[in-house]
């Protein structure tokens, strides 16, 4: 017997015992319950300790970045230098660092900074890669041809060098101008994999026979693109944008953290874990604490990609 | 064969050209008056500035103007001139001087990934689903998705610092001990990868017929792991940690800074810092060159190791 018949039988003997777990009736035999692609990866989903675990943390980190206030009663800008590596206490849990400043209300306000950023960028490459996906997917012939060497050599390019490149021409320290320049730096670089997804989506999807329906019934280009193939390549699309907005945080505060990302005013994990750097001889927490921050985001946000994303491959079943 | 390299030489020469024009373009095009920015604070003679303008032919105007100079800026990089930094330093010198250091830390963070990764990486794929398996699956999860600009901080102050097991930082001339922590730091990420990818083609590759044809020939189990399936499992790992090494020598800025080795990406570091403009051009320049030969490089082994890849 194959791998698959065994898994086949064990699904049926699941679906005999029915809800209740008891030993079917003859009349549930009957009716098997017909599972969507999504109904089957949310039944994965569910009982995936990791999925949980770090939706809990994405979770922790959004209410973070919304409500600060909730977290830490300190002004994460109220520096006394007589504080100075100040030892923790009632009223910092993590102590101060070097300028006097709460490590952990720093931390805890660093976070608005780092999920803008990223949730930005992952919206601007997300909009940019549905466009160029879709034409190429779409149009294929020529369209295609160009889009896909211009993906070919987008994907070519060093992502840090290029940021740095790019960066340094932006001479505003204003503090808006410089987080939307890190955005656009971000997502102009960072959009090909997930163009490349749904350009694979859309070249599946347009093959299927509701398209051609749709078009018998004579609707145009556009609408065929937008009501008919989109919605199909949205998902993978907002699985594989999961992951890149962990990976576009992470870029963001090691462009702050080389001095080249966003600047004083703005709080980022990155400027913080390299001035808590330098002074770690004196006290590590500054140090330890936007690092922990930092890793458990990133973290939180590949693991929530990479758990929805196997849910959803039908080949690890 | 032959017609593959010379296709993807051409290649090669569209993306470098390709680069060189947005790098040229963002560091030099459209940023005022060049020779102001060059005397800056100070006033400029008349004679100077009639001499610079000559010598960078700034007068030339326009498209034209603009293709001239990068084309000029394009030649003196084949010739291996890339110009003087802000400090007065010839670039190529800071280069020469650097790049023993970084190849010196590639390399030994490659051997980290090799020894390491390879060798997890094919105990984990014949024991898939096993308790070894699943917690390199863990560590490697957490490899891939801890930042360098933690990584290295926090290693250099637990083993550096506090338990003193390792030289914090590395001096000018860094020795092999000195590199080891930051060589282990910087292959940490290839590790990872090039565990994985083991991993999931020696599992992939022991389900093959021509594993159940050894098996039922008779041989050993040790002798179908090592010749007939490694042979076969290492293509992919191979291709990706020639690409790494493309990748470690371009990419050890963060890690070169935080534990101060005196190589090429620390040089970016403190260009970056001190916003000296000709060294970060000059640097980024060369390292995407680095960058597409060793893309390249590696494509032409794929197609050698592999015989089942014919390029036309």
């Amino acid at each position: 017997m194959s791998d698959f018949e065994t898994v086949a039988a064990s699904e049926n003997q699941a679906a005999r015992r029915g809800p209740s777990g008891e030993p079917g009736t003859p009349n549930q035999v009957g009716q098997q319950k017909v599972r969507s692609l999504a109904g089957d990866a949310w039944r994965d989903l569910r009982r995936n300790p990791i999925f949980w675990l770090s939706l809990l943390l994405v979770t922790i980190i959004s209410l973070m970045a919304i409500v600060p206030g909730l977290f830490t009663p300190n002004d994460p800008q109220d520096c006394l230098l007589s504080r100075q590596n100040a030892g923790p206490s009632g009223s910092a849990i993590f102590g101060y660092d070097f300028q006097g400043c709460d490590t952990f209300s720093r931390a805890v306000y660093g976070s608005r900074a780092s999920l803008l950023v990223g949730a930005l960028s992952a919206l601007l490459t997300g909009v940019i890669a549905l466009v160029i996906g879709l034409l190429s997917g779409y149009f294929g012939r020529w369209v295609d041809a160009v889009l896909s060497r211009l993906i070919d050599i987008v994907l070519g390019i060093p992502l840090l060098l290029a940021a740095i490149v790019l960066l340094k021409r932006v001479g505003s320290d204003n503090s808006n101008a410089r987080i939307f320049a890190v955005v656009f730096v971000l997502a102009i670089l960072g959009w090909t994999t997930a163009a490349r997804v749904v350009r694979s989506s859309v070249i599946t999807a347009k093959e299927q026979d509701y398209v051609a329906a749709a078009r018998m019934l004579g609707a145009g280009h556009g609408r065929i693109m937008l009501r008919h193939i989109l919605p199909n390549s949205l998902a993978p699309a907002i699985v594989v944008l999961t992951i890149a907005l962990g990976s576009f945080i992470a870029a963001e505060a090691t462009l702050s953290f080389l001095g080249i990302g966003l600047k004083a005013p703005t709080i980022s994990w990155g400027q913080d874990i390299d001035t808590g750097r330098i002074h770690m001889r004196e006290s590590a927490t500054p140090l330890l604490v936007p690092s922990t921050f930092l890793a458990l985001t990133v973290l939180a946000f590949i693991m929530l990609g990479d758990a929805i994303r196997d849910a959803f491959d039908p080949k690890l079943r | 064969m032959f017609r593959y390299i010379l296709r993807r030489l051409l290649q090669m020469v569209l993306a470098f050209l390709g680069t060189t024009l947005i790098v040229y373009a963002l560091m030099f095009a459209g940023q005022g008056d060049p020779i102001q920015a060059l005397a800056g604070e100070r006033p400029v003679t008349e004679a100077q500035r009639a001499y610079l303008t000559e010598k960078y032919h700034l007068d030339a105007t326009g498209i034209g103007g603009f293709f001239y100079r990068y084309f000029d800026y394009v030649r003196s990089l084949l010739q291996g001139d890339l110009g003087q930094s802000l400090t007065g330093r010839q670039i190529g010198d800071i280069l020469q001087q650097a790049w023993p250091v970084t190849v010196k830390l590639a390399l030994i963070a490659l051997a980290v990934a090799v020894i390491f990764g390879v060798t997890a990486g094919v105990i984990a794929g014949i024991r898939r689903a096993g308790i070894f398996d699943n917690s390199t699956l863990v560590l490697t999860l957490l490899v891939l998705g801890i930042p360098t600009i933690v990584l290295a901080p926090l290693a250099q102050y637990f083993l550096g610092v506090k338990w003193q097991l390792f030289p914090p930082t590395a001096g000018a001339e860094p020795n092999f001990y000195a590199l080891l922590l930051p060589g282990i730091v910087l292959g940490s990420l290839s590790l990872a990868t090039a565990l994985r990818l083991t991993r999931t083609s020696v599992a992939e590759n022991l389900r093959a017929d021509y594993v159940r044809t050894a098996r039922s020939k008779g041989l050993v189990k040790r002798r179908i792991v090592s010749v007939h399936v490694l042979r076969n499992s290492l293509i992919p790992v191979v291709t990706f940690l020639g690409v790494e090494l493309g990748n470690l020598m371009s990419g050890a800025i963060i890690t070169e800074g935080v534990f101060n080795i005196p190589g090429v990406g620390f040089n970016l570091f403190r260009g970056i810092r001190t916003e000296d403009g000709p060294l970060v051009v000059g640097i980024v320049s060369v390292l995407v060159v680095v960058y597409l030969v060793s893309n390249l490089l590696v494509d032409v082994l794929y197609a050698v190791l592999d015989p089942r890849i014919r390029y036309e």
